[in-house]
């Protein structure tokens, strides 16, 4: 049986159901965006690290010009590594007849039978090729979804300049190739970038590699050290063109994922905190502010002989159903949010099995936290009111003590009339509470300024990069460099207006034990395409000679301007020079070095060579321009600026346009809640007030204006509030993006701050107009009748 | 407990139900002072019914919330039979008001949300020996608005509701601060006839304060308080019913 206490209890519920609906919304929001977030996370992770774990993919990396099989017993032989994968890597063309555009390839030879020691393919569909059919292939499942391919499908691969037809007999994936990034870009684009798997026999052949290796993975011993294996590997592989051994975690795609990942983590910690701070910070103002206006009942309860224990529990009660409310419509929202967050990664991220699944630690965390602040806030306003005789409880409070305001010390009094007095008082004997209040909302500001930050943020980086820095329509990227009149060619193409060449040289910085692996571009004089900008999009001029490197790249070698550093080439005859440092450019992306072409050409002690053209182009003409692209053997791929740019927007847009949405309605979400809820407490306490001064002759909007005032100053304090907020979080956002990687610059828009604004006042607007419902509708006789 | 011996003042009678001396009360109504109590000696005797009159303002509610274990004097002591309530704690006093006392207030501090039925079952919920909640609203004359709630009853129903819930319990004393201030004559009177009859029937030791001298007439004796003393105490030598007062 109920008893009479339980019926109370209930009763309360339904006539608080505004409230109770509010806050459980709060805490519902903080706990969804826990387990969403956590949860993709830790499933994103989890998909990672047994995928990695079952394909055994390797620990070191190394790329070299050739070197014999026979190398590959040293290898194994280093101190440290446990297992040696040998292979054949090169670049292809893939001419598509049903894609107007060059496709860049990697080819990648694969063992008899199929599956290599290391970096193992997973079938997604057919077989593996088979050994001694030169003429069967397994291609990256990306790719194979982008343009429709199949086991059965035959496509035309350019194979070291010679034109080749293969046949897919498989569609894998790889977990080199979880983001499958054709290297050098900053998107992957799946339409432009295939990765083709053959028998290691027939690529041999074609490049010259018959028992021979120019790719080679290892795999560590547990406790190795990685820093010791690949200073050996590096030494090993010297002498046959080595290019560096890079650590797992400078592979291409799990750099990205890492990336990815370790943003994700923070995001899924601040996030949530900040949604669980409000919700707790809620809880605990509103139960109060609930609990004192029973301060009548819990009297008569006291008068009838229920004891303190029984008050405070009937009020926990209340407590457990709102946050139980709010944790269950949490768990539920949050374990459909985090699988359409794990299915939206999941079209980035190709692992072969990636299922959300619910962080649980961390879930009944987010639980236990909403809890034990609903618990606080209801406990000290229990209590507060336990601590009064029950005789006491039950006579109307004393008068609140009020003093005059700043409204009276500035005597603005007779200017602003008695209801802004009235405002202004009550704000300032509360200004803990007025506080709190504006500090939820500004919490919920700073978020939406987060999210302007992430869609105006990266748009200005990208339109920086893509109309500022690069300003050629097309890029084309030579498989080797090529002398200078293959730019000369390129300029005579149909639909060619301007053409330019553009030097790019693999290196390795040194400076003593400081290294880093990156490219030195070299710019042609009076170059119209590329110039060298900084991350805002401003010119920064090359010095005539001596090398510019990204601010970044000269603080990890700790190197100045002026100082000498030494430059390893790695590619023709490698040779090891030193560049004097002429000056620091501060980049959004990589780590590399700029000089003027010649200067360049004169270290390298090389013919004038360029590695890259760059092409301005009619683009009525550009299908036909693409197809004599294609058609030219000495191309590794050709980049439409347009394309990345759209490819960026395409892929980041869903991500961004879904956090937007998502932040937003969290945000609304919390100042709903706490607007709407001062606002009926507010009206709870005052309606004596305010029907007094309805009896005196006051108007509805007069008083209204008068509750909602209180509210709107809050509101209006909490903006600068936000702002400030938000830049703080967007600084601290930004600084956990790797920034060897690419660096987010705070780019905080008017229009990231206008809407945080606008979100807000739309919701508290909608709040409070909910609340001057009730307003209109307060009972004059009733309300002076009733006792306080 | 402290030792006790009877109250100097009624030597005749047997040992008080409950006996308050010497009490003061001091309390703080924002920034002032207020005296309700200065040194009030007061008893009650088993089944008897007493009326404490007084202006408004001159300490009887205070009294009577003392006597009943709501609030805690200043000075003085209060015993219930021969347990000392002055110095009980929360925890002893709330026992003390759940098993012995039954309270009826001018304004009836019905829980809103409650209909008559659970009001009265608020207490009987937590009582030893209580009566059935539906028995209790018919003693009262409102067998007929068990579902009803305090919002969609009178002034007078709801006070007789009140009463309802203060006697369900069978508690040994009955406080009633004012039940009639809020009503108008014709209901006062219903209010006070049931008042009456629980005292005569069940025998429960009863209290009421009013303002209004009239009322005085139904008791077995009178105290009349003043500026927060006692200013006189006389036996009622020839009671009137209930019905035929009038004010």
């Amino acid at each position: 049986m109920v008893s009479a206490l339980d019926r109370k209890l209930l009763r309360d519920l339904s006539r608080l159901k505004g409230q109770v609906v509010t806050i459980a919304l709060v805490v519902a929001a903080g706990i969804a965006a826990f387990v969403a977030m956590k949860g993709n996370y830790a499933s994103l992770e989890h998909a990672r690290d047994s995928y990695y774990e079952r394909s055994r993919f390797a620990d070191v990396f190394a790329h070299l010009e050739r070197a014999p099989e026979a190398l590959r017993a040293d290898l194994e032989s280093i101190p440290g590594v446990s297992r040696v994968d040998t292979r054949v890597v090169e670049g292809a063309m893939i001419p598509l007849a049903t894609f107007s555009e060059p496709i860049r390839a990697q080819l990648i030879s694969l063992p008899p039978g199929g599956h290599a020691v290391l970096n193992d393919l997973y079938l997604v569909e057919g077989r593996m090729v088979e050994p001694g059919h030169s003429d069967e292939a397994v291609i990256i499942q990306s790719f194979a979804a982008a343009h429709g391919l199949r086991p059965g499908s035959e496509m035309p691969v350019v194979i070291n300049g010679v034109w080749r037809r293969l046949r897919v007999v498989g569609v894998a994936m790889s977990p080199e190739y979880v983001m499958a990034m054709s290297p050098g870009a900053v998107t992957q684009d799946p339409r432009r970038f295939a990765v083709v798997w053959m028998d290691r026999a027939p690529l041999a052949g074609a490049f010259e590699m018959e028992g021979a290796f120019n790719d080679v993975s290892l795999e560590l011993q547990p406790g190795a050290s990685e820093e010791e294996v690949l200073a050996v590997t590096d030494r090993v592989l010297a002498p046959y063109g080595g290019f560096g051994a890079i650590p797992r975690r400078k592979q291409l795609s799990n750099n990205v994922i890492d990336g990815e990942l370790l943003q994700m983590k923070s995001m899924s910690t601040i996030v949530p905190a900040i949604f669980l701070a409000v919700a707790a910070l809620l809880l605990n103002v509103v139960l109060s502010r609930l609990v004192h206006l029973q301060r009548p009942d819990i009297a008569t309860l006291k008068a009838v002989g229920y004891s303190d224990y029984e008050i405070g529990l009937h009020f926990l009660k209340l407590v457990v159903v709102i946050s139980g409310l709010g944790a269950l419509l949490g768990l539920g929202a949050g374990a459909w949010l985090g699988s359409q967050l794990t299915k939206l990664y999941g079209q980035f991220f190709k692992f072969p099995s990636l299922q959300f699944q619910l962080d649980l630690s961390s879930t009944a965390l987010a639980m236990a936290i909403s809890f034990a602040a609903a618990f606080v806030g209801a406990f000290g306003a229990v209590r507060a009111v336990m601590k009064l005789a029950p005789a006491e409880a039950m006579r109307p409070a004393a008068p609140t003590h009020y003093r005059r305001s700043l409204v009276d010390l500035l005597r603005l009094g007779r200017v602003v009339g008695p209801s802004a007095q009235m405002i202004m008082r009550e704000l300032e004997r509360r200004p803990l509470r007025t506080l709190g209040s504006s500090a939820a909302i500004a919490a919920s500001v700073g978020l939406l300024v987060v999210a302007g930050w992430y869609s105006d943020g990266l748009d200005t980086l990208m339109y920086t990069q893509f109309h500022e820095v690069m300003r050629e329509d097309v890029m084309v990227a030579f498989s080797e460099p090529r002398p200078e009149r293959a730019v000369r060619e390129l300029e005579h193409l149909p639909g060619v207006l301007s053409a330019e060449g553009m030097r790019m040289v693999p290196v390795r910085f040194v400076n003593g034990a400081l290294v880093r692996d990156g490219v030195i571009n070299g710019y042609v004089d009076d170059g119209e395409m590329r110039t060298l900008r900084d991350r805002f999009g401003r010119v920064v001029p090359l010095p005539p000679d001596g090398v510019v490197l990204t601010d970044l790249l000269g603080e990890l070698l700790r190197v100045k301007v002026g100082d000498t550093l030494e430059v390893q080439i790695r590619e023709g005859k490698r040779s090891v020079e030193r560049l004097t440092i002429s000056g620091f450019v501060d980049e959004g992306f990589g780590l590399q070095g700029h000089m003027r072409i010649g200067p360049l050409r004169e270290v390298l002690g090389e013919e004038p060579l360029v590695s890259t053209g760059l092409l301005r182009v009619d683009p009525t003409r550009s299908r036909e321009l693409d197809e004599r692209l294609k058609a030219m053997p000495h191309i590794a791929s050709v980049t439409k600026r347009s394309d990345i740019f759209a490819q960026f927007r395409e892929q980041s847009g869903a991500m961004i346009a879904t956090m937007t949405v998502l932040i937003t309605l969290f945000a609304a979400v919390i100042t709903v809640g706490v607007v709407y809820n001062n606002a009926r407490i507010a009206l709870s306490l005052r309606a004596r007030d305010l029907a007094s001064l309805r009896v005196l002759g006051f108007h509805r909007r007069e008083i209204s204006a008068i509750l909602l005032g209180e509210l709107a100053i809050q509101v209006l304090v909490s903006l600068p509030l936000g702002m400030w907020f938000g830049s703080v979080l967007v600084h601290g956002i930004a600084s956990t993006v790797d920034p060897e990687q690419f660096r987010l610059p705070v780019i905080l828009t008017s229009r990231s701050y206008a809407y945080a604004a606008l979100v807000a006042l739309v919701a508290s607007a909608l709040s409070a107009l909910l609340v001057r419902r009730k307003l209109d509708r307060l009972d004059l006789i009733g309300v002076l009748k009733t006792r306080e | 407990m402290a030792e006790y011996s009877p109250s100097s003042a009624s030597p005749s009678r047997e040992p008080a139900v409950l006996d308050a001396r010497g009490i003061t009360k001091v309390y703080r109504m924002g920034e002032v002072d207020v005296h309700a109590l200065r040194g009030v000696d007061a008893a009650l005797y088993a089944g008897e019914l007493v009326v404490l009159v007084g202006a408004s303002g001159s300490g009887k509610s205070t009294l009577l919330n003392i006597m009943g274990g709501l609030d805690s004097p200043s000075e003085g002591s209060v015993f219930y039979r021969d347990e000392d309530l002055t110095h009980a704690d929360s925890w002893e006093l709330t026992r003390y008001r759940r098993e012995h006392v039954g309270f009826v207030f001018q304004f009836y501090n019905l829980i809103p949300s409650l209909t008559a039925r659970e009001n009265i079952a608020l207490v009987t919920d937590i009582a030893d020996d209580p009566l059935d909640p539906a028995e209790a609203l018919a003693l009262v004359g409102l067998g007929d608005r068990l579902d009803h709630f305090p919002a969609q009853l009178s002034g007078g129903e709801q006070q007789r509701v009140a009463i309802a819930r203060a006697i369900a319990k069978q508690p040994e004393v009955l406080l009633c601060d004012e039940p009639t201030g809020a009503l108008d004559y014709r209901t006062g009177v219903r209010v006070l006839e049931i008042i009456e009859r629980v005292n005569r029937e069940l025998g429960t030791t009863t209290a009421i304060i009013t303002h209004n001298a009239p009322i005085a007439a139904m008791a077995n004796r009178v105290i009349t308080l003043q500026d927060g003393r006692v200013v006189e105490e006389r036996v009622n030598p020839a009671r009137v019913q209930a019905s035929d007062i009038r004010w």
